[in-house]
Protein backbone atom coordinates (compact mmCIF):
# COMPACT_ATOMS: atom_id res chain seq x y z
CA UNK A 1 0.00 0.00 0.00
CA UNK A 2 1.81 3.05 -1.20
CA UNK A 3 0.89 6.47 -2.45
CA UNK A 4 2.40 8.67 -5.12
CA UNK A 5 5.30 9.67 -2.85
CA UNK A 6 6.19 6.02 -2.40
CA UNK A 7 5.39 5.89 1.31
CA UNK A 8 2.87 3.70 3.07
CA UNK A 9 -0.43 5.33 3.91
CA UNK A 10 -0.95 5.06 7.66
CA UNK A 11 -3.87 5.97 9.92
CA UNK A 12 -2.91 7.18 13.40
CA UNK A 13 -5.27 7.72 16.32
CA UNK A 14 -4.34 9.37 19.61
CA UNK A 15 -6.87 9.45 22.45
CA UNK A 16 -6.56 10.29 26.14
CA UNK A 17 -6.64 13.00 28.79
CA UNK A 18 -5.80 16.39 27.31
CA UNK A 19 -2.60 18.26 28.12
CA UNK A 20 -0.57 20.87 26.30
CA UNK A 21 1.82 19.65 23.60
CA UNK A 22 0.21 16.42 22.42
CA UNK A 23 -0.15 17.61 18.81
CA UNK A 24 3.43 18.91 18.83
CA UNK A 25 4.72 15.62 20.25
CA UNK A 26 2.90 13.56 17.62
CA UNK A 27 3.89 15.83 14.73
CA UNK A 28 7.55 15.92 15.80
CA UNK A 29 7.76 12.14 16.11
CA UNK A 30 6.24 11.76 12.63
CA UNK A 31 8.51 14.44 11.15
CA UNK A 32 11.60 12.71 12.54
CA UNK A 33 10.54 9.57 10.65
CA UNK A 34 10.02 11.55 7.46
CA UNK A 35 6.28 10.91 7.62
CA UNK A 36 4.18 13.44 5.80
CA UNK A 37 1.05 14.38 7.70
CA UNK A 38 -1.78 14.75 5.19
CA UNK A 39 -5.39 14.97 6.45
CA UNK A 40 -5.93 15.27 10.19
CA UNK A 41 -8.60 16.22 12.64
CA UNK A 42 -8.35 16.86 16.36
CA UNK A 43 -10.92 17.84 18.93
CA UNK A 44 -11.71 17.48 22.59
CA UNK A 45 -14.57 15.18 23.48
CA UNK A 46 -15.79 15.97 26.99
CA UNK A 47 -12.26 17.11 27.78
CA UNK A 48 -10.54 14.08 26.25
CA UNK A 49 -7.97 14.71 23.55
CA UNK A 50 -8.97 12.91 20.33
CA UNK A 51 -6.92 13.03 17.12
CA UNK A 52 -7.09 11.04 13.92
CA UNK A 53 -4.70 11.57 11.06
CA UNK A 54 -3.49 10.06 7.84
CA UNK A 55 0.20 10.26 7.00
CA UNK A 56 2.37 8.87 4.27
CA UNK A 57 5.51 7.43 5.78
CA UNK A 58 8.67 5.77 4.46
CA UNK A 59 8.24 3.39 7.39
CA UNK A 60 5.99 0.56 8.45
CA UNK A 61 3.07 0.84 10.84
CA UNK A 62 5.14 -0.99 13.46
CA UNK A 63 8.02 1.47 13.09
CA UNK A 64 5.72 4.48 13.39
CA UNK A 65 4.01 2.92 16.40
CA UNK A 66 7.41 2.40 18.02
CA UNK A 67 8.34 6.03 17.36
CA UNK A 68 5.10 7.18 19.00
CA UNK A 69 5.45 4.83 21.98
CA UNK A 70 6.94 7.48 24.33
CA UNK A 71 3.60 9.29 24.13
CA UNK A 72 1.78 6.40 25.74
CA UNK A 73 4.59 5.51 28.15
CA UNK A 74 2.80 6.96 31.16
CA UNK A 75 -0.33 4.95 30.38
CA UNK A 76 -2.46 8.03 29.74
CA UNK A 77 -2.64 8.27 25.96
CA UNK A 78 -3.74 5.47 23.67
CA UNK A 79 -1.94 5.54 20.30
CA UNK A 80 -2.72 3.23 17.40
CA UNK A 81 -1.19 3.03 13.93
CA UNK A 82 -2.43 0.94 11.06
CA UNK A 83 -1.78 0.75 7.34
CA UNK A 84 -4.68 1.83 5.19
CA UNK A 85 -5.44 1.63 1.48
CA UNK A 86 -4.73 4.43 -0.95
CA UNK A 87 -7.12 7.37 -1.17
CA UNK A 88 -10.62 6.24 -1.99
CA UNK A 89 -12.34 8.07 -4.82
CA UNK A 90 -14.97 10.45 -3.41
CA UNK A 91 -18.33 8.84 -2.70
CA UNK A 92 -19.95 9.13 -6.08
CA UNK A 93 -22.95 11.28 -6.57
CA UNK A 94 -25.19 12.76 -3.96
CA UNK A 95 -26.11 16.26 -3.03
CA UNK A 96 -24.85 17.80 0.22
CA UNK A 97 -27.41 18.28 2.99
CA UNK A 98 -27.27 19.33 6.62
CA UNK A 99 -29.14 17.46 9.29
CA UNK A 100 -29.80 18.90 12.76
CA UNK A 101 -31.37 16.86 15.54
CA UNK A 102 -31.96 18.17 19.05
CA UNK A 103 -34.02 17.27 22.05
CA UNK A 104 -33.98 15.67 25.46
CA UNK A 105 -31.16 13.17 25.82
CA UNK A 106 -32.19 9.53 25.53
CA UNK A 107 -30.68 6.29 24.33
CA UNK A 108 -30.58 5.61 20.61
CA UNK A 109 -31.08 9.02 18.97
CA UNK A 110 -27.98 8.78 16.76
CA UNK A 111 -28.66 5.12 15.95
CA UNK A 112 -32.25 5.69 14.90
CA UNK A 113 -31.61 8.84 12.87
CA UNK A 114 -28.50 7.63 11.03
CA UNK A 115 -30.16 4.27 10.24
CA UNK A 116 -32.95 6.11 8.41
CA UNK A 117 -30.34 8.10 6.47
CA UNK A 118 -28.39 4.93 5.60
CA UNK A 119 -31.52 3.04 4.53
CA UNK A 120 -32.23 5.78 1.98
CA UNK A 121 -28.70 5.57 0.57
CA UNK A 122 -27.49 8.69 2.36
CA UNK A 123 -23.83 8.90 3.34
CA UNK A 124 -22.74 10.76 6.49
CA UNK A 125 -19.62 12.76 5.58
CA UNK A 126 -19.18 14.70 8.82
CA UNK A 127 -20.83 14.48 12.20
CA UNK A 128 -20.68 16.02 15.62
CA UNK A 129 -22.85 15.41 18.66
CA UNK A 130 -22.99 17.19 21.98
CA UNK A 131 -24.62 16.64 25.30
CA UNK A 132 -25.03 19.89 27.26
CA UNK A 133 -27.10 19.48 30.38
CA UNK A 134 -30.34 17.75 29.36
CA UNK A 135 -29.98 18.84 25.70
CA UNK A 136 -28.67 16.41 23.11
CA UNK A 137 -27.62 17.82 19.74
CA UNK A 138 -26.52 16.14 16.53
CA UNK A 139 -25.37 18.00 13.42
CA UNK A 140 -24.44 15.89 10.40
CA UNK A 141 -23.41 16.62 6.86
CA UNK A 142 -24.88 14.00 4.55
CA UNK A 143 -24.71 13.29 0.84
CA UNK A 144 -28.11 12.22 -0.46
CA UNK A 145 -29.00 10.61 -3.78
CA UNK A 146 -31.20 12.73 -6.00
CA UNK A 147 -34.91 12.42 -5.34
CA UNK A 148 -34.38 11.16 -1.78
CA UNK A 149 -34.69 14.32 0.38
CA UNK A 150 -38.50 14.57 0.34
CA UNK A 151 -39.08 10.98 1.44
CA UNK A 152 -36.18 11.12 3.89
CA UNK A 153 -37.67 14.24 5.47
CA UNK A 154 -40.96 12.38 5.97
CA UNK A 155 -39.22 9.32 7.44
CA UNK A 156 -37.08 11.46 9.72
CA UNK A 157 -40.18 13.29 10.97
CA UNK A 158 -41.69 9.94 11.96
CA UNK A 159 -38.55 8.84 13.81
CA UNK A 160 -38.26 12.26 15.45
CA UNK A 161 -41.81 11.97 16.74
CA UNK A 162 -41.10 8.55 18.21
CA UNK A 163 -37.94 9.87 19.88
CA UNK A 164 -39.50 13.16 20.99
CA UNK A 165 -36.78 15.18 19.26
CA UNK A 166 -36.67 17.85 16.56
CA UNK A 167 -35.17 17.09 13.14
CA UNK A 168 -34.29 19.57 10.43
CA UNK A 169 -32.93 18.51 7.02
CA UNK A 170 -31.86 21.24 4.60
CA UNK A 171 -29.61 21.66 1.54
CA UNK A 172 -26.05 22.68 2.37
CA UNK A 173 -25.55 25.37 -0.20
CA UNK A 174 -21.98 26.00 -1.22
CA UNK A 175 -21.10 29.15 -3.10
CA UNK A 176 -18.45 28.14 -5.58
CA UNK A 177 -16.23 31.03 -6.58
CA UNK B 1 -17.82 50.56 12.04
CA UNK B 2 -20.77 52.15 10.32
CA UNK B 3 -22.59 54.99 11.97
CA UNK B 4 -25.84 54.05 13.71
CA UNK B 5 -28.90 54.80 11.62
CA UNK B 6 -31.71 55.32 14.13
CA UNK B 7 -35.19 55.05 12.66
CA UNK B 8 -38.50 55.48 14.49
CA UNK B 9 -41.41 53.09 13.88
CA UNK B 10 -44.46 55.18 13.09
CA UNK B 11 -47.22 54.73 15.66
CA UNK B 12 -45.06 52.76 18.12
CA UNK B 13 -45.35 53.78 21.78
CA UNK B 14 -43.22 51.59 24.04
CA UNK B 15 -44.33 53.38 27.23
CA UNK B 16 -47.98 52.56 26.47
CA UNK B 17 -47.27 48.87 27.13
CA UNK B 18 -46.97 49.61 30.84
CA UNK B 19 -44.75 47.85 33.35
CA UNK B 20 -44.10 44.20 32.68
CA UNK B 21 -43.14 41.31 34.90
CA UNK B 22 -39.82 39.53 34.64
CA UNK B 23 -40.57 35.96 33.56
CA UNK B 24 -38.35 32.89 33.78
CA UNK B 25 -36.68 31.96 30.48
CA UNK B 26 -37.15 28.37 29.34
CA UNK B 27 -34.34 26.42 27.73
CA UNK B 28 -34.03 23.62 25.17
CA UNK B 29 -35.17 20.85 25.09
CA UNK B 30 -38.44 22.39 26.31
CA UNK B 31 -41.04 21.51 23.67
CA UNK B 32 -42.58 24.99 23.66
CA UNK B 33 -39.45 26.12 21.80
CA UNK B 34 -40.08 23.65 19.01
CA UNK B 35 -43.69 24.21 18.11
CA UNK B 36 -45.05 26.82 15.73
CA UNK B 37 -46.44 29.72 17.74
CA UNK B 38 -50.11 30.61 17.47
CA UNK B 39 -50.97 33.95 15.84
CA UNK B 40 -52.20 36.54 18.34
CA UNK B 41 -54.64 39.44 18.39
CA UNK B 42 -52.24 42.35 18.98
CA UNK B 43 -55.01 44.46 20.56
CA UNK B 44 -55.84 41.81 23.18
CA UNK B 45 -54.87 43.24 26.63
CA UNK B 46 -53.28 39.88 27.53
CA UNK B 47 -51.02 40.18 24.47
CA UNK B 48 -50.10 43.76 25.42
CA UNK B 49 -49.26 42.55 28.93
CA UNK B 50 -47.13 39.74 27.51
CA UNK B 51 -45.34 42.29 25.29
CA UNK B 52 -44.53 44.31 28.42
CA UNK B 53 -43.30 41.14 30.14
CA UNK B 54 -40.98 40.38 27.21
CA UNK B 55 -39.53 43.90 27.39
CA UNK B 56 -39.04 43.64 31.18
CA UNK B 57 -37.44 40.19 30.91
CA UNK B 58 -35.12 41.27 28.10
CA UNK B 59 -34.02 44.33 30.08
CA UNK B 60 -32.88 42.34 33.13
CA UNK B 61 -31.03 39.78 30.98
CA UNK B 62 -27.42 40.84 30.36
CA UNK B 63 -26.51 41.07 26.68
CA UNK B 64 -30.03 40.10 25.57
CA UNK B 65 -30.94 41.73 22.23
CA UNK B 66 -34.22 39.94 21.63
CA UNK B 67 -36.71 37.65 23.28
CA UNK B 68 -39.64 35.72 21.81
CA UNK B 69 -42.78 34.56 23.64
CA UNK B 70 -41.92 30.83 23.35
CA UNK B 71 -38.76 31.62 25.35
CA UNK B 72 -40.92 32.56 28.32
CA UNK B 73 -43.07 29.47 27.83
CA UNK B 74 -45.87 31.01 25.74
CA UNK B 75 -46.25 29.48 22.27
CA UNK B 76 -47.39 32.55 20.37
CA UNK B 77 -46.02 34.84 17.67
CA UNK B 78 -44.76 37.80 19.65
CA UNK B 79 -41.23 39.04 20.28
CA UNK B 80 -39.18 42.03 21.37
CA UNK B 81 -35.93 43.25 19.85
CA UNK B 82 -33.42 45.90 20.92
CA UNK B 83 -29.99 45.90 19.28
CA UNK B 84 -29.23 49.60 19.84
CA UNK B 85 -26.18 48.91 22.02
CA UNK B 86 -24.77 46.17 19.81
CA UNK B 87 -21.50 47.00 17.99
CA UNK B 88 -22.61 45.17 14.82
CA UNK B 89 -25.86 47.14 14.52
CA UNK B 90 -26.24 49.69 11.71
CA UNK B 91 -29.93 50.46 11.22
CA UNK B 92 -31.84 50.31 14.52
CA UNK B 93 -35.47 50.87 15.49
CA UNK B 94 -35.00 51.05 19.25
CA UNK B 95 -36.86 48.66 21.54
CA UNK B 96 -39.93 47.33 19.75
CA UNK B 97 -42.36 44.44 19.94
CA UNK B 98 -43.94 42.78 16.92
CA UNK B 99 -46.82 40.33 16.71
CA UNK B 100 -47.38 37.86 13.85
CA UNK B 101 -44.22 39.01 12.07
CA UNK B 102 -43.00 37.55 8.80
CA UNK B 103 -39.93 38.15 6.65
CA UNK B 104 -41.18 39.43 3.30
CA UNK B 105 -37.82 40.11 1.65
CA UNK B 106 -34.35 38.81 2.47
CA UNK B 107 -31.03 39.40 0.74
CA UNK B 108 -27.27 39.78 1.28
CA UNK B 109 -26.79 36.47 3.06
CA UNK B 110 -23.81 36.24 5.35
CA UNK B 111 -22.56 34.00 8.12
CA UNK B 112 -22.41 35.08 11.74
CA UNK B 113 -22.11 33.49 15.17
CA UNK B 114 -25.23 33.44 17.35
CA UNK B 115 -26.14 32.57 20.88
CA UNK B 116 -29.53 32.27 22.53
CA UNK B 117 -30.80 32.53 26.10
CA UNK B 118 -32.73 29.31 25.51
CA UNK B 119 -29.56 27.44 24.47
CA UNK B 120 -27.25 28.92 27.09
CA UNK B 121 -24.23 26.64 26.67
CA UNK B 122 -23.74 26.72 22.91
CA UNK B 123 -23.21 29.17 20.07
CA UNK B 124 -23.34 28.45 16.35
CA UNK B 125 -22.57 29.84 12.90
CA UNK B 126 -25.74 30.66 10.99
CA UNK B 127 -26.14 32.24 7.57
CA UNK B 128 -28.73 35.04 7.72
CA UNK B 129 -29.89 37.78 5.41
CA UNK B 130 -28.00 41.03 6.01
CA UNK B 131 -30.94 42.99 4.72
CA UNK B 132 -34.60 42.20 5.40
CA UNK B 133 -38.06 43.62 5.08
CA UNK B 134 -40.27 42.39 7.92
CA UNK B 135 -43.97 42.99 8.35
CA UNK B 136 -45.86 42.60 11.60
CA UNK B 137 -48.34 44.21 13.96
CA UNK B 138 -47.74 46.51 16.91
CA UNK B 139 -49.15 45.32 20.25
CA UNK B 140 -51.73 47.77 21.56
CA UNK B 141 -52.83 49.56 18.41
CA UNK B 142 -52.65 46.47 16.21
CA UNK B 143 -51.23 48.75 13.54
CA UNK B 144 -49.57 46.90 10.65
CA UNK B 145 -45.97 47.97 10.10
CA UNK B 146 -43.23 47.18 7.63
CA UNK B 147 -39.66 47.43 8.86
CA UNK B 148 -36.68 47.58 6.54
CA UNK B 149 -33.41 46.94 8.29
CA UNK B 150 -29.94 45.45 7.96
CA UNK B 151 -26.87 44.05 9.72
CA UNK B 152 -27.40 42.92 13.30
CA UNK B 153 -31.00 44.07 13.63
CA UNK B 154 -31.85 41.98 10.54
CA UNK B 155 -30.15 38.97 12.14
CA UNK B 156 -31.98 39.50 15.43
CA UNK B 157 -35.35 39.76 13.67
CA UNK B 158 -34.76 36.52 11.76
CA UNK B 159 -33.67 34.76 14.97
CA UNK B 160 -36.82 35.90 16.84
CA UNK B 161 -39.18 35.13 13.93
CA UNK B 162 -37.63 31.65 13.85
CA UNK B 163 -38.49 31.27 17.56
CA UNK B 164 -42.10 32.16 16.74
CA UNK B 165 -42.04 29.36 14.15
CA UNK B 166 -40.59 26.79 16.53
CA UNK B 167 -37.03 26.98 15.19
CA UNK B 168 -33.78 27.45 17.10
CA UNK B 169 -30.42 28.48 15.66
CA UNK B 170 -29.48 24.81 16.12
CA UNK B 171 -31.84 24.05 13.22
CA UNK B 172 -29.88 26.35 10.92
CA UNK B 173 -26.20 25.92 11.78
CA UNK B 174 -23.94 25.87 8.76
CA UNK B 175 -22.02 22.65 9.35
CA UNK B 176 -21.21 19.69 11.57
CA UNK B 177 -18.48 21.74 13.26
CA UNK B 178 -20.31 25.06 13.37
CA UNK B 179 -21.41 24.55 16.99
CA UNK B 180 -19.25 25.85 19.81
CA UNK B 181 -19.25 25.54 23.57
CA UNK B 182 -19.99 29.00 24.91
CA UNK B 183 -16.93 30.48 26.61
CA UNK B 184 -18.19 33.92 27.62
CA UNK B 185 -21.39 34.44 29.58
CA UNK B 186 -22.61 38.02 29.75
Amino acid sequence: MTNSSGGAELAVTVIGPDRTGIVADVAEALARLGANLTDSTMTRLRGHFAMTLICSAPASAAEVEAALRPLSADGQLLVTVRAVGPDEPPHNGGLPYLLSVHGADRLGIVAAVTRVVADMGGNVTDLSTRLVGPLYLLVAEVDLPEGVPAELTARLAKVAEELGVEVNLRPAGADVL
Amino acid sequence: MSELNEVAIEGWDLAALGEGRVLPVVTAPDHVLSRVGDPVDPTDPAVVALAADLVATMRVSPGCVGLAAPQVGVGVQLFVVNVVEHPKAVTVHGTFVLANAVVVEASRWRPGREGCMSVPDLTGDVKRAGRVVVSGELPGSGRKVTITTDAFEARALQHEIDHCNGLLFLDKVSGAHAIYQRKVYL
